[in-house]
């Protein structure tokens, strides 16, 4: 067969517009403003959760389990959409931000932690629980804190806040790094590490995960503050605000210690107080 | 582009890259080395070697190499204890090397087979007949005129190497695409731009080798 210069031509074009039409999924829900605006009219809410961490976000099959879906079953009959109205979206650490700039999502509720280069192109709401950096190590370890690593092999997710914090404060651990917090624990099992370390409720989960019981523990030294927050669009002012409110009301009818002693309260940990006079970071 | 003017950025950034630059480096020379020798199996008298190769080119062609260098750190390293370096980053590193190596050499070893396919019969046939045994045909006549004639699949394979060794950041190694992934994470607001100059770095470097291999290519082809 002779292929033709047209016929290339409009071969190549016809792939080029494929190509297009795939990074073209825009819903269309510039018109409603913002989730208040968004969940009034369509009662539909778009959650990013995490999907890898248990007792937080933990997807089984088609379903999502934990702390961070709670709050977000929370948020969302706040604003009167009914649990069959809220799509749960998995998302890592790395694409939150681009998930809300392009309205893939919603709301983030995403073990998101409130930092200031963050504020810059989100929202946040919350922040709806204060973790801490700590130590996951085998039941039989004596490490008493993070002074103690040095020379210490310590694993922790690449790129994430804790593994920096490693690197900068604590020289003299050696820094395994890999990307997901699953592949640490399975590597603190097999011994070829000797702690792992983040945010102290991540490793509440991995440690009262039934295939690990008794196997570990949580140092219970934090030695920094992770505040976690609701992101959302930077423009959205009015649905920032109106989060807050809502988690106001959720620690006044019991909802918020509801959702605590459902997930991560299994593990034995007492509810949080939930400090409403800091639910200040709406710009 | 304010990103990257932060020094500590920028040296993320060019830990990153040397990191590829050295698992390419190892990679190929690892690679080429285990290729040859696999080739060889593969067109030898010897049915047992034959079969080998075979084994080795079928298993590893066909195995997502996130999961060969996944098994290099849990099944090497974790399960049997072999330590290539007591220093963390250098034991994933050549741990790194080992998976990318065992990889690419079923692909060489498939391009070296193709280009000795090339070679007319009657050039092993005139080495035999002047009384060479296999490994000197197969060394001094045959693989050398196969060599030339295959430049231009090796450089896809090394181009495709280059790119693979960001495969290594899944046990650990800071390579590129883990530094792009905690530049991100830091930098929220400009994922965009350190997403543009990580993938133009890759391209500022492959789209130039590549040309290097096609003019290769033409220069060392035997005319036949």
């Amino acid at each position: 067969m002779r292929i033709t210069r047209l016929t290339a031509a409009v071969g190549a074009l016809a792939l080029a517009m494929a190509a297009a039409a795939c990074g073209g999924d825009d819903s269309g829900s510039g018109k409603a403003s913002g989730i208040v605006g968004k969940a009034s009219s369509q009662k539909k809410l778009v959650v990013g959760v995490k999907a890898d961490q248990p007792g937080l976000g933990l997807q089984t099959g088609g379903t999502y389990t934990g702390f961070d879906i709670e709050i977000a079953k929370i948020i969302a009959k706040g604003l009167g959409v009914p649990e069959t109205g809220i799509e749960y979206k998995t998302t890592v650490s790395a694409n939150r931000e681009p998930f809300i700039q392009q309205s893939q999502v919603d709301i983030v509720v995403a073990t998101y932690t409130i930092n200031d280069e963050r504020k810059k192109v989100v929202n946040f709401g919350g922040p709806y629980y204060v973790a801490g950096q700590d130590l996951l190590v085998p039941a039989a370890s004596t490490l008493a804190g993070p002074e103690g690593l040095a020379g210490k092999k310590v694993c922790s997710v690449s790129g994430s806040t804790p593994a920096k914090r490693i690197q900068t404060d604590y020289k003299d651990a050696k820094l395994q790094q890999f990307d997901s917090y699953s592949k640490c624990v399975q590597a603190l099992s097999d011994g070829s590490v000797d702690a792992v370390t983040t945010d102290d409720i991540i490793l509440a989960g991995y440690a009262a995960q039934d295939q690990y019981a008794g196997k570990f523990k949580v140092v219970g030294k934090k030695f920094s503050d992770e505040p976690y927050g609701i992101g959302l669009k930077k423009s959205d002012t009015e649905g920032c605000n109106k989060i807050n409110e809502i988690l106001k009301a959720s620690v006044t009818d019991g909802s918020y210690k509801a959702a605590w002693d459902n997930t991560l309260g299994k593990s034995g940990k007492a509810a949080p107080e939930l400090d409403v006079t800091k639910l200040t970071n709406c710009s | 582009m304010d990103v990257f003017s932060d020094p500590t950025n920028f040296e993320t950034y060019k830990v990153g890259f040397l990191w590829i630059l050295k698992l390419t480096a190892a990679g190929t020379v690892g690679s080429v080395v285990l290729g040859v020798v696999l080739a060889a199996m593969r067109v030898s008298p010897i049915p047992v070697l034959r079969g080998f190769g075979t084994g080795w080119v079928n298993l590893f062609r066909n195995t997502p190499l996130t999961l060969i260098v996944f098994f290099c750190y849990f099944g090497l390293y974790s399960a049997l204890g072999l330590e290539l370096s007591d220093d963390i980053d250098r034991n994933n590193y050549w741990l790194g090397v080992v998976g990318l190596s065992v990889y690419t050499a079923a692909f060489v070893c498939e391009a070296i087979r193709s280009g000795i396919n090339t070679v007319p019969a009657g050039q092993a046939e005139a080495a035999r007949a002047i009384g060479m045994s296999f490994l000197q045909t197969l060394t001094v006549v045959i693989l050398p005129q196969a060599a030339r004639a295959v430049v231009a699949p090796l450089g896809s394979i090394f181009i495709a190497l280059a790119k693979n060794s960001t495969i290594v950041g899944t046990i650990g190694l800071m390579e590129s695409s883990s530094a792009m992934k905690e530049l991100i994470n830091a930098n929220g607001d400009a994922v965009v731009p350190i997403f543009l100059v990580f993938a133009g770095t890759f391209a500022l470097v492959l789209i130039p080798t590549g040309y290097l291999f096609g003019w290769l290519a033409n220069r060392l082809a035997v005319k036949r």
